[in-house]
């Protein structure tokens, strides 16, 4: 009988505990722990079995055998694995990554400088993918089978098949070589780089702040070549999707419910269908963000951004595995952050999953 | 019920060109309607639904009309360009769709759904459409107007979605509505509340109503003439009065399709078809 009354009891305490804002915010918590741990784990452990040895590749090939053991022992390689991850664990707790051997700086340190820039160009190439891909994408679906849904098809498949690494060859000998449109690699031209203080890192933003509009319009001048190549490659694809989904929610019953209305047509497009379209579309938006996010190490390499995806590699290529884990660790969190961020946007743009 | 003539339809045809072949969906059928309640019955690919649809113009894209002569008043139906079509949908004539689930944009709340259908014909400023759509929402029986206003069409029940519905295309005060299955969605229990919601309306305002349903007794119940439809063919015109003097067989046949509750057969007859009544 007892036992019956606490079951009750305890059944009607989960039930407050699973619901409510301090619920969410706590299975949330929770969930995003579990996450990054796995994360943790995974990098970790990717690092410690891979077949490179960081420590020959601090002391280099001809160090003495003592050498090569007091560098082991500095560098904890020598404790076993768990005690390794238990040391890993608790440092990156506390914001420490650890040394990078290539650069000597601190992990934290050269991320803090290399994530902006990459951040930087995926927004941007977001905002022109977004702002560009979406009416293609609706333009192409409104008028199915003609010749602008052919074009936008055609203009989006070359986006995707040509190579990254040829477009922004291409980019820099037309633009910048022939019509001198725009301003070559790097972030500034390297006239300007020392004047510059990096407050956020965003080389925008820190202009903008600065006041200087020369500066300013110099670094727009650089980024826009890079981002616009990343951003006709999110395009592309952002206007495919956009098509398929406008193309779904059109044969709803709902815009027939507005056409017996009298809506005009440009409203039933841009407000009925595309309202419920958006809901499917955050979600393409933001992994194709993420993936942005990650570094493009092709378009970085080629207009010299000193971006995360060109750290990464360099990093990997150097065996420089504190700089590696960093890295990944970004990505990882960076790729957790777009998730949740497109998971609020959803709930925000459909109230059937607001609860 | 006066004698005038609200809508003239002569030989309307509705043509699907599909990959398979040409599909005619309405073979020349003509009604003319008054101030008064028509239904059409018929079962599931009769034409019933198309025929209603083409009234509005809003036929598929892939679909053809053609018509002798398809005339509201004195606006020719079958000649009109998309502009001229925005002020007659809504405005002069409504259709209420069959189910609330996928006939509501699940990502506007009610009360901007029926604003837009309000403010799209009369120029009003957002308080005062605000104002007429929570009284038209409590014209439609829902007892918390202000509540539903503010919902989307998830959180409301399927009856509740159907007056919202109602409620959405009267607002604009359309002198003829067309009710596509209005029912069929719902639960046995509610569908006659939401008829007699709807019954009332039609008739408080002098609207003309086409009940679209494949429910005989129930469009017999609210209207006052029944068109039989069969294959894209009106088979049979007979007021609802004299449904028992029906003498087209297939009108008969969905007639004695139903139970009675005094009857005794052990099996249902079965409703017969013979190729000729779709050449009519």
């Amino acid at each position: 009988m007892s036992a019956v009354k606490r079951n009750k009891r305890n059944g009607r305490n989960r039930a407050r505990f699973t619901s409510g804002p301090p619920a969410t915010v706590l299975r949330l918590v929770f969930s995003l722990a579990i996450t990054f741990f796995g994360l943790l784990v995974v990098t970790f452990l990717i690092g410690r079995v891979l077949p490179i040895d960081p420590v020959l590749a601090a002391v280099g090939d001809h160090a003495s055998q003592s050498t090569y053991d007091r560098v082991q022992e500095e560098m904890g390689l020598n404790l076993p694995l768990w005690q390794q991850f238990f040391i890993y664990i608790s440092n990156v707790v506390q914001g420490d990554f650890g040394q990078s051997v290539l650069t000597s700086n601190s992990v934290l340190d050269d991320i803090k400088r290399v994530f902006p820039a990459t951040l930087e160009l995926a927004t941007l190439a977001t905002i022109i993918g977004v702002l560009l891909g979406v009416p293609a994408g609706v333009f192409a679906a409104i008028n199915k089978g003609k010749w602008p849904d052919h074009v936008v098809r055609v203009i989006g498949l070359a986006g995707y098949s040509m190579p990254i690494f040829w477009l922004g060859l291409m980019g820099l000998l037309v633009f910048y070589m022939k019509l001198d449109w725009v301003a070559g690699p790097g972030r500034l031209d390297s006239f300007y780089v020392d004047f510059i203080e990096p407050t956020t890192g965003l080389m925008l933003v820190d202009t903008l702040i600065e006041g200087d509009m020369d500066l300013f319009w110099n670094a727009v001048s650089h980024i826009i070549l890079p981002a616009s190549i990343l951003a006709y490659f999110s395009l592309a694809y952002i206007a495919r999707m956009t098509r398929s989904f406008m193309l779904e929610q059109l044969s709803q019953e709902y815009i027939l419910t507005a056409r017996v209305k009298g809506i005009s047509e440009h409203r039933i497009i841009w407000r009925h269908a595309l309202g419920n379209v958006m809901v499917p579309l955050v979600t393409v938006i933001a992994l194709s963000y993420a993936n942005l996010l990650e570094g493009s190490v092709l378009t970085e390499i080629i207009f010299a951004w000193p971006g995360l995806g060109l750290y990464i590699t360099n990093s990997l290529l150097n065996a420089d595995m504190n700089a590696v884990l960093g890295g990944t660790i970004v990505v990882g969190a960076v790729f957790i952050g777009v998730n949740m961020l497109s998971d609020v946007l959803y709930r925000l743009l459909d109230p059937r999953a607001r609860r | 019920m006066s004698n005038e003539t609200l809508l003239s339809v002569k030989n309307l045809e509705v043509t699907f060109n599909t990959p398979k072949g040409d599909v005619h969906a309405v073979r020349g059928v003509s009604f003319n309607l008054g101030r008064e309640r028509l239904g059409i019955v018929g079962e599931s690919g009769s034409g019933k639904s198309q025929t209603g649809r083409a009234i509005l113009g809003l036929t598929a894209a892939n679909g053809k009309i053609t018509a002798d002569q398809m005339t509201f008043h004195d606006v020719d139906l079958a000649n009109l360009s998309p502009k001229q079509w925005r002020k007659v949908r809504g405005a002069r004539i409504s259709m209420i769709m069959q189910d609330p689930k996928y006939s509501l944009n699940p990502v506007m709340t009610i009360g901007d759904q029926i604003i837009e259908a309000y403010r799209e014909h009369h120029n009003v400023n957002a308080k005062e459409a605000r104002h007429r759509a929570i009284d038209m929402l409590d014209a439609v029986k829902i007892r918390d107007p202000e509540r539903v206003f503010n919902s989307y069409p998830h959180e409301v029940s399927g009856g509740m979605g159907q007056r919202v519905m109602i409620a959405m295309m009267l607002i604009p005060d359309p002198e003829l509505i067309i009710a596509d299955e209005p029912t069929s969605a719902l639960d046995v229990t509610v569908q006659l509340q939401v008829m007699a919601i709807l019954d009332d309306l039609v008739r408080d305002r002098g609207m003309a109503l086409i009940f679209i349903s494949h429910d005989l007794q129930l469009v017999s119940s609210f209207c006052d003439r029944v068109l039989v439809m069969y294959q894209g063919h009106v088979v049979e015109e007979i007021a609802a009065s004299a449904l028992h003097e029906a003498k087209h067989p297939y009108t008969k046949g969905l007639l004695n399709c139903l139970p009675k509750m005094d009857g005794n057969h052990a099996d249902l007859p079965i409703l017969e078809r013979e190729a000729s009544w779709a050449e009519g």
